[in-house]
């Protein structure tokens, strides 16, 4: 008997302890816990070795003190997914996390971030960056919440094979939308067999389509998205529609990649390792990292791809001042609110951005500095022959009125491109269709001005 | 007390002396404490998420861009109720569902149970093996692999255009029907193996009998095999439907539930409110008229199950 108490006891017990163990949690005042993304791809680990290498400088520096590296390993989306539940939750919440500026705004109003001006103030390195750049990492308030640590831009990358054999240019420079039809409708009509243009669209390609597809169109015509002066978004703009019609021009009168290769998620994967290699493609407008698939240590190394492959950037709409335009995201080092050791947290970013380790990390990471001093250090020019074009485009680039509503939006804008894209809509019933919905998520504050830029 | 209740039933074995020292509440407890922790668990990992799920239902609750949450009633069932894309999901939903479950794996599976009994022993292995092996590679795998297959450039067409007849799109075209074929694909096994039990449990005599009677084939099956094994069908039918409800990673891999929302089922839509747009009341609402729908795939299965005559 007294057996069999003691038996029930001591499995109650037993079984108590994976109960306990939940309860448990390991904060301290000198450690500094730091969420980033971890690429899917294993062989990428770029951000692990550039932040384990200012890790073991930090914590030489800083005796006593503990740097926890927090990697989360996903794709783009779930990693906000899963930043975003880390961050809800005081006992989850690390104390640097690294920060989507597409998604910045959002996590501002959610609460999620503490403004960084009395730091940011104080320290020298801050003038030296771009003020687009700290635009970027702004909240509506005015107030900083986060330091980027470099952006991106789109353009239009083409093969100069396949332009060779439509009697196109090898030096290429498109002056309006008219430039860009004209040259895949010679490669059509030239170089049969060859997918004469690319431009991402529809739900499958996501944010990719919503940027480097309908965005690259529009902030190129006289109109936008968001009108910032009065603080709304634009609807029934002319600028909109002209970029559907542009669109349905590629789409149906097969300029573009069938419509089915077009709505694979894969496409962007497709042009890289497959379409470009191979002379399957005339051009596409891509990011300015497409060159990283071809490097040695990139997914579809191609040793003489500067060769064969020509950049140029996107015309505006009829050639309309400033000539060109180009879209950029870019990422940055925000400290949340919920974090336990928000000083060492900012000294870690200080540590992040001097002006040698944010070289290192743009080169190892094929990613264009928003700081003035890297943008002309000699070793950041030589990483890539793209760098240098793709850095000047941040001169004429636009960035996403990355509010709350954008992500909604942005889902809304592909889902409008797809139904072009398929035929199943025309871009004036696009353009309305797309005005309802944002309507309805921005509870109406729209307006029909679309401001400047 | 135990003295006495052994008195009152004259029937019942002594108990065995040990037992009886210790009263019989208590003795209770005692016996139901190890399972304490085990409800506990229960409580706090399966009913608890499912209370709360209720609750963020309710709410306006967002992943990010609001830092308070509050209780809208019905405000995300009423918004539910007026959203196309909703509807549409529902009757993905019900496509697949019915299209991959109900005809497909059960029919299939049914008739390659059946067509065992009459093969080979080497044939069944080889056959068992291979519809097994789809059974077992991970959801994920399996959508890439049938992704593959049906793509343009897919191991399908390639096959097609081998043997000179025309080539299919159906990831585009018709992209329900692409995800249905792969759900029956992988998840056939389990019915085949659920009816292979049922069908040895179905007594020889039995169809001898019918034979015997000049029942035919057909008839033997319909009076006498289905009958006998009509709650392994009920069975079989609720689990792969509830399974086939609740596929998300087969069709994410596939199509990621377009184009054009065209095999937008309900999880994938679920999905794609909570995690995508960040509304996690509105997806989480969703995610209970899903419960709903398999609750009431149940309910009509298990009145199947009642006992008619018995």
């Amino acid at each position: 008997m007294r057996f069999r108490t003691l038996a029930a006891l001591s499995l109650t017990g037993a079984m108590l302890v994976p109960l306990a163990a939940c309860g448990s949690s390991g904060d301290s005042k000198n450690e500094i816990k730091i969420a980033y993304q971890q690429a899917t791809d294993n062989n990428n680990k770029v951000m692990q070795n550039f932040l384990t290498g200012v890790k073991k400088e930090f914590e030489k520096a800083n005796p006593g003190k503990k740097v926890t590296l927090v990697p989360i390993q996903a794709t783009e989306n779930d990693y906000y997914t899963k930043l975003d539940l880390m961050m809800k939750s005081p006992r989850t919440a690390p104390d640097l996390a690294y920060e989507d500026t597409f998604l910045i705004n959002s996590d501002i109003k959610a609460g999620f971030l503490q403004p960084l001006d009395s730091r940011v103030k104080s320290w020298d390195q801050w003038p030296q960056f771009q003020d687009s750049a700290k635009k970027a990492v702004s909240g509506l308030d005015g107030k900083v919440y986060g330091v980027p640590d470099g952006t991106d831009t789109r353009g239009i990358w083409y093969d100069k094979r396949v332009f060779k054999k439509a009697g196109l240019p090898a030096d290429w420079q498109p002056k309006s939308w008219d430039d860009l039809l004209a040259a895949a409708r010679a490669i059509k009509s030239k170089a049969p067999g060859v997918t004469p243009m690319s431009i991402y669209t529809g739900k499958a390609s996501g944010e990719a389509s919503s940027m480097q597809g309908f965005e690259m169109l529009l902030y190129g015509t006289d109109d936008q998205l968001y009108n910032p002066q009065q603080k709304k978004w634009v609807v029934g703009s002319k600028g909109f529609q002209d970029s559907m019609s542009f669109l349905n021009t590629v789409y149906s009168t097969g300029l573009g990649p069938k419509p089915s290769q077009a709505l694979d998620a894969n496409i962007g994967t497709n042009i890289g390792t497959d379409w470009f290699p191979n002379q399957k493609i005339g051009f596409s407008i891509d990011g300015s990292w497409l060159a990283s698939t071809w490097l040695k240590s990139g997914p579809k190394p191609w040793a003489d791809w500067s060769k064969n492959i020509g950049w140029t950037a996107m015309p505006t709409q009829h050639g309309q001042a400033p000539g060109k335009t180009s879209m950029s995201g870019g990422w940055s080092w925000a400290i949340t609110r919920q974090a336990k050791n928000p000083d060492l947290a900012w000294k870690f970013i200080t540590a992040m951005q001097t002006e040698k380790n944010a070289a290192k990390y743009d080169n190892s990471a094929q990613n264009l500095t928003v700081r003035k001093d890297v943008a002309t250090d000699p070793s950041y020019l030589a990483a890539a022959p793209t760098v240098k074009f793709f850095t000047d485009l941040v001169a004429s680039t636009h960035y996403r009125p990355a509010y709350a509503e954008y992500p909604k939006v942005s889902t809304v804008i592909q889902e409008q491109m797809e139904a072009v894209t398929t035929g199943s809509s025309s871009p004036s019933k696009a353009t309305s269709d797309y005005d309802k919905a944002v309507s309805d998520i921005v509870s109406g504050k729209t307006t029909k001005e679309s401001g400047t830029k | 007390m135990t003295a006495s209740t052994t008195v009152a039933r004259p029937g019942a074995a002594p108990e065995s002396s040990g037992a009886a020292r210790v009263p019989l509440r208590s003795r209770t407890f005692l016996r139901g404490l190890p399972l304490l922790p085990a409800v506990v668990l229960l409580l706090v990992f399966l009913a608890g998420p499912i209370i709360y799920c209720v609750y963020y239902a309710f709410t306006d609750m967002q992943l990010t861009g609001a830092t308070t949450t509050h209780f809208v009633g019905l405000a995300n069932f009423r918004k539910a109720f007026v959203d196309d894309r909703f509807y549409n999901a529902i009757l993905q939903t019900l496509i697949f569902t019915v299209l991959s479950a109900i005809v497909g794996q059960n029919i299939l599976g049914l008739v390659i149970a059946m067509l065992f009994r009459l093969a080979t022993k080497a044939m069944r292995s080889i056959v068992g093996a291979l519809v097994i092996a789809a059974w077992v590679v991970p959801e994920i795998v399996a959508g890439y692999v049938l992704y593959a297959f049906f793509r343009d450039e897919g191991t399908l067409n390639e096959i097609l255009a081998f043997l000179h007849l025309p080539q299919q799109n159906w990831l585009y075209t018709l992209p329900i029907m692409a995800v249905s074929l792969a759900n029956v694909w992988r998840g056939t096994a389990f019915s085949m193996l659920v009816y292979s039990a049922a069908l040895s449990e179905v007594p020889a005599e039995l169809t001898e009998a019918a034979a015997m009677d000049g029942a035919g084939l057909w008839q033997r099956f319909w009076h006498v095999t289905l009958p006998t094994i009509r709650r392994s069908v009920a069975t079989n039918l609720m689990l792969i439907t509830l399974q086939t409800l609740s596929v998300f990673g087969l069709i994410f891999a596939m199509t990621k539930g377009g184009p054009s929302n065209k095999s937008t089922t309900l999880p994938i839509y679920t999905y794609q409110t909570a995690l995508q747009s960040y509304e996690i009341g509105y997806g989480t609402a969703m995610a209970l008229v899903l419960l709903v729908i398999g609750a009431l795939f149940s309910l009509v299965y298990l009145r199947a199950l009642r006992p008619e005559a018995d």
